[in-house]
C-alpha cells in the first residue's frame, strides 16, 4: 500500500474495487465502515457481487467479472472529457499523458456500458464523485490482480489515482490489500524470481556483487528465474527438484488436478510444513516446522509495517523453526556462517536491505515501523511518494481492453469466480483445524443467485455439481442475493471441494498471476 | 484553554471538553461504566456523577462541559452516595454467583462495589427469567449479569459497525438483543468478539474462558495474527502451551494497525497450532510410503539429494517456494539458500495465488 490503513479516516472518497473487505480484511473493513458511518466519507464499491459493503456505498458499480480495465478506463474517459482531471498535478508529477489520453478515447461510456454492464449514468456519477469529491483513496485486492489482464488492471487503478491527483498525499493513494500475513514481507525479502531483498534486481551486477561478497558465494545468473506458476508445470522437465516451505500448491494452484500430476514427476520434493498437507503427502521428505506463536520474528503487514511477533511457547517436541531447518540444510551443502537464528538472519536483512536498514528489534517493540526506514533515527514512512516519486515522474500507462481468457458460452454458461470466506483462510490447513472457525463453516459451498437456483431446482443445502473444462466438484448450494444471475462463487478453502480443480490456469503475461476471478462453468443439481 | 479546579487542584482544560476528560488527563480517576473510549458519551450509567459548586444537583462528568473557574468535587459525600446507590441498584437483580463467573476478580461492577464499600444487599429486584445463550460457537451471553451499560451496543454499531446488538424493550424489561432478539448463533453476528472485550461484567464472555482455570500458569504473549495482511496485534492468552483465548493488544492500541479490534479469525482461529495432527517427526519416502526418520537422516537426505540434482542438472533444475505465512527472517533464509547456496533465481512464493 502506498498509504496506511488508519488513513482511511482522512479520505473524503473511498474507491473500492475487487475487495470483499469485510470478509477478507475484516478489521480494515471496520475502519472503512467507521469512516463512512461516523464521518460521512463517500464510498464507491465496484464488485460483481453484492458484497456487505454495498450497504454502505453511495455508488455501487456492478461490473461483470473481468471487465475491470474497461470500467476503470471508462471512468477516466469521462473525467478527462469533462475536464475534471488534475491538470497541474499531471503536468508536474506525471509523464506520458498524451499517449495515455489517446488510449482512453476508445473507452466511451456507450462501449463501457456494453462491456461492463454498468449503466452510463452510474459511470458518470462515480467519475464525478471520485474526481471532484475531495481527497480520494483507492483500495483493491485479488479481484483486481487475479486476472489474465491483472497487470493492466493495476495500471488502470494507478492511472485513475494519478489523473485525479491523489497519489502522494495522506488519505489518498493506491492501496492493494495484501491477503496473507506476510506476503509483503516475502516480497520484501526477495522471495521472487527477479529481485533480492528490497527489490534489488538480479540483473544488476553491483547488487549481485554485494550479496555474493556478503555470503562468500557465486553470483546467480543475471536473469530472473521461474515464477511459482511456471515452476510447477515445468516439474519433471526443466525442474527436477522443488523445496516447498509452508505452501500447499495442490490446493492453492489453478487447475489443481494438473498441479498434482506435475509434482509427481519431480525427482525430489521437499516439503516443510506444520501439517501433512495435500502437497506434503506427495513429498520425498517432510520436515516438521514450528508454528507462528512458537517463534519470535518479524512480519510485514499490508501497509509496509514491520512488526515483531513474540514466542509464546515451545513447538511440539520434534518440530523445529524453519530458519534452523534451512540453515542445517545449507550448512550440509557447504555454506559457511549461515545464520541459524532469527536474530542472526535479521542482522543480515538490515545490512542488505536499504528499506529496513534503520530497524532493530528494540525499535519494533511498540508498534513496528513502516518502511522505508533507512537510518537508525528515521521514524518510518506512513505514506509514499510525498512531494515526488522515486523514479522522478509517475508513468501514465496507455491501455487497451482484453477480454478474460475464458467467457461463458452455451456449454459452460455460468461466470464463475473464486475467493475467500470470512471464517476461513487460504487452503484451510489452519482455519479448518481451528475449532470455532470449523464449526462456523464446516463445508465447502457454491453461491448461486435465486434465479439460477430456481432454474436448477435447488435450495440452500442441496448438492450441486460445478464443472468447468478443467474438472468438476460436488458441493453444497448457498442461494444468496449476493451473486448476480448467471454468476457463481466458490470459496477455495475446502480441499474436498477444491475451487482450484475448476479454475483456469491462464496467466497474466507479465505478472504470471492466474485468472482465478473468472472462468466459465456449468451447474447441475445432484440427486442423493 | 481555560482553568478550573477539580478536588481543589487547578487544572487546564480545552474549551468544550468534558469534566471527565479533563480530570482523566490530570490523572484524577472518576469511575464510569458506560463510557467507550473514542465514542461520544451516552450518559447511560450515571456512575460518573460529580458535584459542581453552585450547581443544584450532581452532573454526569462524561457529558458535562468544563467552564472557566468551575469548582468540581469528584468524591464528595454526595457524589459517593449517589454512585453507591446506582451500584446497589445494579446489584439488586445481579446474580450472586461471582465465584462461578469467568470475570471474577476482573469485573468492573465488583471493583466498583468494593471501592464504594458495599457490604450488604439493600435492594432486591425481580430478575427476569433468563437463560444462557450458548448458541454461538465462541461467545456465551448471560443476560442475567447484564448491567445495561450499552458498551457492547456502542462498539457493535459504531466501532466494528456490524449492527447486530441493540437495546430491546424499555424500562424494567430492557435488555440487549441480537437482531431483534434472536440467539446470537442464529443472528448476523460475525463473532468478532469486540462486544466481549467491551463488557464490564460477565454478561459476555469467551467460551474458552469458562473452561479454563485462570491460575498462575496462564500467560499472555503479544503475537501478530497469522492470517490476513492487516497484521493485527493480538494478546494471546495461553496456558501449558495451548491457546485459550485472544484479546486485541492493549498496549498502544490506538497506534496498532487493528486499533484494539480483531476479526473472527484472529479472535478464535489460533488453536490450529495445538491440533493433534501437527507434524512432529521428519519423514522420508521409502518404497513409495512416507516413513518416520530422525532429523539427521532427513536433513542429510534433503541436502544430499539437492546436491545430486544440482551436480547432475545444474542449479536451475531446482526451484524454491517460500511462504507468505512465515517470518521475514525465514523468507530471507530461503532466499539465501536458493541464491547463495544453490545458485538459482528459481524462487517464488504464493503472492500470486
Ligand atoms: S461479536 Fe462482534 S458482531 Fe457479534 S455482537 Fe459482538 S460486536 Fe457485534
Ligand atoms: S484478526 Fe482478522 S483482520 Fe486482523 S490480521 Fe487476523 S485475519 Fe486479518
Amino acid at each position: 500500500m502506498t498509504n496506511s490503513l488508519s488513513e482511511v479516516a482522512k479520505s473524503d472518497v473511498i474507491f473500492l474495487i475487487g475487495s470483499n473487505t469485510t470478509w477478507c480484511h475484516p478489521v480494515f473493513g471496520y475502519l472503512l465502515k467507521q469512516a463512512v458511518r461516523n464521518r460521512g466519507a463517500k464510498l464507491i464499491v465496484c464488485d460483481p457481487r453484492r458484497i456487505d459493503l454495498v450497504e454502505f456505498a453511495d455508488i455501487w458499480l456492478q461490473h461483470r467479472n473481468g471487465s475491470d480495465v474497461a470500467l476503470l478506463s471508462g471512468l477516466q474517459h469521462i473525467i478527462m472529457r469533462e475536464g475534471w482531471h488534475a491538470s497541474e498535478y499531471i503536468a508536474e508529477r506525471t509523464e506520458n499523458f498524451e499517449e495515455y489520453r489517446k488510449s482512453m478515447e476508445w473507452f466511451t461510456p456507450e462501449r463501457v456500458e456494453e462491456l461492463t454492464g454498468v449503466p452510463q449514468d452510474d459511470l458518470y456519477a462515480a467519475a464525478e464523485l471520485f474526481a471532484r469529491g475531495g481527497r480520494g483513496a483507492i483500495y483493491y485486492c485479488m479481484g483486481v490482480t487475479q486476472h489474465t489482464h491483472g497487470v493492466d488492471n493495476v495500471k488502470a487503478v494507478s492511472n485513475l489515482s494519478l489523473i485525479t491527483g491523489n497519489l502522494g498525499f495522506e488519505g489518498g493513494g493506491v492501496n492493494p490489500l495484501r491477503g496473507q500475513s506476510n506476503v509483503q514481507g516475502a516480497c520484501d525479502m526477495g522471495c521472487l524470481p527477479n529481485v533480492f531483498t528490497g527489490y534489488q534486481p538480479v540483473t544488476s551486477p553491483e547488487v549481485q556483487d554485494r550479496f555474493a561478497k556478503r555470503w562468500g558465494s557465486q553470483p546467480t545468473a543475471p536473469k530472473p528465474g521461474l515464477t511459482a506458476t511456471a515452476m510447477i508445470p515445468a516439474s519433471g522437465d526443466r525442474i527436477k527438484a522443488l523445496y516447498i516451505m509452508g505452501e500447499n500448491p495442490i490446493v492453492s494452484d489453478p487447475n489443481a488436478n494438473h498441479a498434482e500430476e506435475c509434482l509427481k514427476k519431480l525427482d525430489l520434493l521437499i516439503v516443510q510444513d506444520i501439517f501433512l498437507t495435500e502437497t506434503a503427502k506427495l513429498a520425498d521428505v517432510v520436515l516438521p516446522a514450528a508454528a507462528f506463536a512458537e517463534k519470535k520474528g518479524t512480519y510485514t503487514n499490508t501497509e509496509r509495517r514491520v512488526q515483531l511477533s513474540r514466542k509464546a511457547f515451545e513447538p511440539p517436541a520434534g518440530a523445529r523453526e524453519d530458519c534452523a531447518i534451512i540453515a542445517d540444510i545449507a550448512t550440509r551443502l557447504g555454506a559457511k556462517d549461515f545464520p541459524r537464528t532469527m536474530a542472526g538472519l535479521w542482522q543480515e536483512i538490515v545490512e542488505l536491505t536499504p528499506q529496513y536498514a534503520g530497524m532493530t528489534y528494540e525499535r519494533l517493540e511498540d508498534c513496528g515501523l513502516q518502511w522505508p526506514c533507512p537510518t537508525a533515527d528515521h521514524p518510518g514512512t506512513p505514506f509514499l511518494h510525498k512531494g515526488k516519486f522515486a523514479r522522478g515522474k509517475a508513468l501514465l500507462s496507455p491501455l487497451t481492453y482484453r477480454a478474460p481468457a475464458e467467457e461463458p458460452d452455451a456449454e459452460f454458461p455460468i461466470r464463475l469466480s473464486t475467493g475467500r470466506l470470512l471464517q476461513h483462510y487460504h487452503t484451510g490447513s489452519m482455519t479448518r483445524r481451528a475449532k470455532v472457525l470449523d464449526s462456523l463453516v464446516p463445508t465447502g459451498q457454491v453461491e448461486i443467485s435465486p434465479a439460477d437456483a430456481q432454474r436448477l431446482g435447488v435450495r440452500t443445502g442441496d448438492r450441486v455439481r460445478v464443472s468447468t473444462r478443467r474438472g468438476s466438484i460436488v458441493t453444497f448450494a448457498q442461494v444468496v442475493e449476493r451473486v448476480a444471475e448467471g454468476a457463481a462463487f466458490v470459496p477455495f478453502h475446502f480441499q474436498e471441494a477444491s475451487a482450484n480443480r475448476l479454475t483456469n490456469d491462464a496467466l497474466d503475461p507479465v505478472a504470471a498471476i492466474p485468472e482465478y476471478k473468472v472462468c466459465a462453468a456449468r451447474l447441475e443439481r445432484v440427486e442423493i | 484553554m481555560l482553568s478550573l479546579t477539580i478536588n481543589d487542584r487547578t487544572i487546564e482544560a480545552e474549551e468544550g471538553e468534558t469534566i471527565l476528560s479533563a480530570a482523566r488527563r490530570a490523572g484524577i480517576e472518576i469511575p464510569t461504566l458506560c463510557a467507550v473510549k473514542g465514542l461520544p458519551p451516552t450518559g447511560a450509567c450515571r456512575i460518573c456523577v460529580v458535584e459542581v459548586a453552585g450547581f443544584g444537583g450532581l452532573v454526569p462528568s462524561c457529558s458535562y462541559p468544563v467552564a472557566a473557574g468551575m469548582k468540581v468535587q469528584t468524591h464528595s459525600p454526595r457524589a459517593l452516595e449517589a454512585r453507591k446507590t446506582i451500584v446497589e441498584l445494579l446489584l439488586a437483580d445481579h446474580p450472586d454467583d461471582c465465584l462461578y463467573c469467568a470475570r471474577n476478580n476482573a469485573c468492573e461492577l465488583q471493583t466498583l462495589a468494593q471501592g464504594l464499600g458495599i457490604r450488604q444487599r439493600r435492594y432486591r429486584g425481580t430478575s427476569l427469567p433468563i437463560r444462557l445463550d450458548v448458541s454461538s460457537p465462541g461467545i456465551i451471553r448471560d443476560q442475567a449479569k447484564c448491567v445495561l451499560c450499552g458498551r457492547c451496543v456502542a462498539v457493535c454499531t459504531q466501532v466494528v459497525v456490524n449492527d447486530v446488538l441493540e437495546f430491546g424493550n424499555r424500562g424494567a424489561k430492557a435488555k440487549i438483543v441480537c437482531d431483534a432478539d434472536r440467539p446470537m448463533g442464529l443472528s448476523t453476528c460475525v463473532q468478532c468478539g469486540a462486544c466481549v472485550e467491551a463488557c464490564p461484567v460477565g454478561a459476555l464472555v469467551f467460551k474458552e474462558q469458562m473452561n479454563c482455570m485462570p491460575d498462575g500458569r496462564m500467560q499472555t504473549t503479544r503475537v501478530t495474527c497469522p492470517y490476513c495482511g492487516v497484521g493485527c496485534q493480538i494478546d494471546m492468552h495461553h496456558k501449558d502451551g495451548k491457546w485459550i483465548y485472544s484479546t486485541a493488544t492493549a498496549a498502544n492500541a490506538e497506534k496498532q494497525p487493528n486499533q484494539g479490534l480483531l476479526c473472527v479469525k484472529g479472535r478464535f482461529g489460533l488453536d490450529f497450532q495445538n491440533h493433534e495432527e501437527r507434524l512432529t517427526t521428519p519423514m522420508i519416502r521409502k518404497d513409495g510410503a512416507l516413513v518416520a526418520a530422525s532429523w539427521d537422516e532427513a536433513l542429510d537426505f534433503a541436502a544430499t539429494r539437492l546436491g545430486e540434482v544440482k551436480a547432475a542438472h545444474g542449479p536451475d533444475a531446482i526451484g524454491f517456494l517460500s511462504s507468505a505465512k512465515v517470518t521475514n527472517e525465514e523468507n530471507f533464509a530461503m532466499m539465501r539458500l536458493a541464491r547463495g547456496v544453490i545458485g538459482t533465481n528459481n524462487l517464488d512464493h504464493c503472492a500470486r495465488l
